[in-house]
């Protein structure tokens, strides 16, 4: 069933937020501590385990890489509801601190890249745009 | 005319589906027709969200880009943090937990690493332009963080709302310039594995960002990045008002 498979997402999701919510109060932040980064771990384990195999594969496997397919979407979604303008009318202080700071971050990619067991590249992409990492 | 508004405005969430579906069909036909395929179809729909985002918020003078405009309401709820999480967390379907443990430790270093390493280029830029002061210094570093870190620690600390509001134009700058710029710096930057995707997500960290520029590169990347961004704005608001602020009240 399609739905078991979105359930899970749902439950991991859930899951995952709740516990950042925990972390942030803990910690004492006004945000969500990894809540999200904690989801996709749980979701990750979950497709690994025995105990969730009738939630993960056939049916309910095509419920979950349907979002997973409908994420470019979500973000394109995401992209044309930004506050473009404020980021255009912050004048100049905040285009420099804003450039700088991901000119300097993209530069330390490759340096820290470096460091420990390095993974292979990816095959280059098929022409099916819409798969994602499902089955990979 | 108006039972088409009425009708419209009743399904929002189902208006913006077919919006964004027609957006990313323009999307693929200019990738092919007009650079073909040298730049990415979903590069060009995210391009086109922004620009959208920007045409709409000048004409409606708000803060939410299309989704201010009342007919398109729906692409707020499709956009909006809950099913971007959602979709994230769904990309992580096939991952394989050997890839992520193989990044584990200088992942982490990365979002220090970056949260550190923004925050000093703004809080620089911030003493350039003439602030003196611990707190919208602080401030300023903190919207380079991400523009959810901005707005925390300035508040935190009290900062003055002038200068709040340039960290969380200075958090959206960078967030939107990752989108747009990640597709194009990837090959340099040697981003084409899980490894180094992990280490971009904490280097970056501003999970939208991160979002749209690994989407417009390879969506296969989006699970590792997404991982430690994560954590990283969580981070920022921990270190912005605490020890980030001390050290600049101790530097200044």
């Amino acid at each position: 069933m399609i739905i078991y498979g979105v359930a899970l997402l749902s439950a991991c999701l859930l899951a995952g937020l709740y516990v950042g919510e925990l972390l942030g109060q803990l910690l004492g932040v006004q945000a969500n501590v990894g809540g999200v980064g904690i989801a996709m771990l749980l979701l990750v384990l979950a497709s690994g385990s025995q105990r969730f195999k009738p939630l993960v594969t056939g049916a309910s496997a095509t419920g979950i890489n349907f979002w997973s397919a409908m994420y470019i979407p979500i973000v394109v979604a995401m992209a044309a509801s930004q506050n473009v303008v404020a980021a255009v009318d912050g004048g100049m202080l905040a285009l420099l601190a804003g450039v700088g700071a991901v000119v300097v971050s993209f530069a330390l990619v490759p340096v820290l890249s470096r460091f420990g067991p390095q993974s292979e590249p990816l095959p280059p992409l098929e022409e099916s745009h819409t798969k994602t990492s499902g089955g990979v | 005319m108006d039972t088409l508004v009425t009708v419209i405005n009743a399904n929002g969430l189902i208006t913006a589906f077919a919006i964004v579906g027609i957006t990313v069909w323009i999307s693929y036909v200019m990738s092919a027709r007009l650079t073909a395929g040298r730049i990415h179809g979903s590069a060009i729909a995210i391009i086109l969200g922004l620009a959208a985002s920007y045409w709409a918020g000048s004409v409606t003078g708000g803060s939410r880009g299309v989704v201010d405009i009342g007919l398109l309401a729906g692409i707020g709820l499709m956009g909006g943090g809950m099913m971007r999480d959602f979709g994230i967390v769904s990309t992580a379907f096939g991952v394989h937990l050997s890839e992520l443990r193989k990044a584990g430790v200088v992942g982490v270093i990365s979002i220090f690493a970056g949260v550190i390493v923004s925050f000093i280029v703004g809080a620089l830029i911030a003493v350039a332009f003439g602030y003196r002061d611990a707190e919208s210094i602080t401030a300023i570093g903190a919207g380079a963080v991400t523009y959810i870190v901005g707005p925390v620690t300035g508040t935190a600390i009290g900062a003055s709302s002038e200068v709040i509001a340039l960290s969380v134009a200075a958090g959206v700058v960078k967030s939107i310039l990752v989108m747009i710029g990640t597709p194009l710096v990837a090959k340099s930057i040697g981003l084409n594995n899980p490894q180094s995707a992990m280490v971009f997500g904490g280097l970056m960290g501003t999970t939208s960002g991160v979002a749209g520029g690994l989407a417009a590169t390879d969506p296969r990347l989006v699970p590792y990045g997404a991982m430690t961004a994560t954590f990283y704005t969580g981070l920022g608001c921990l270190m912005g008002p605490s020890i980030l602020y001390f050290i600049v009240r101790a530097l200044v």
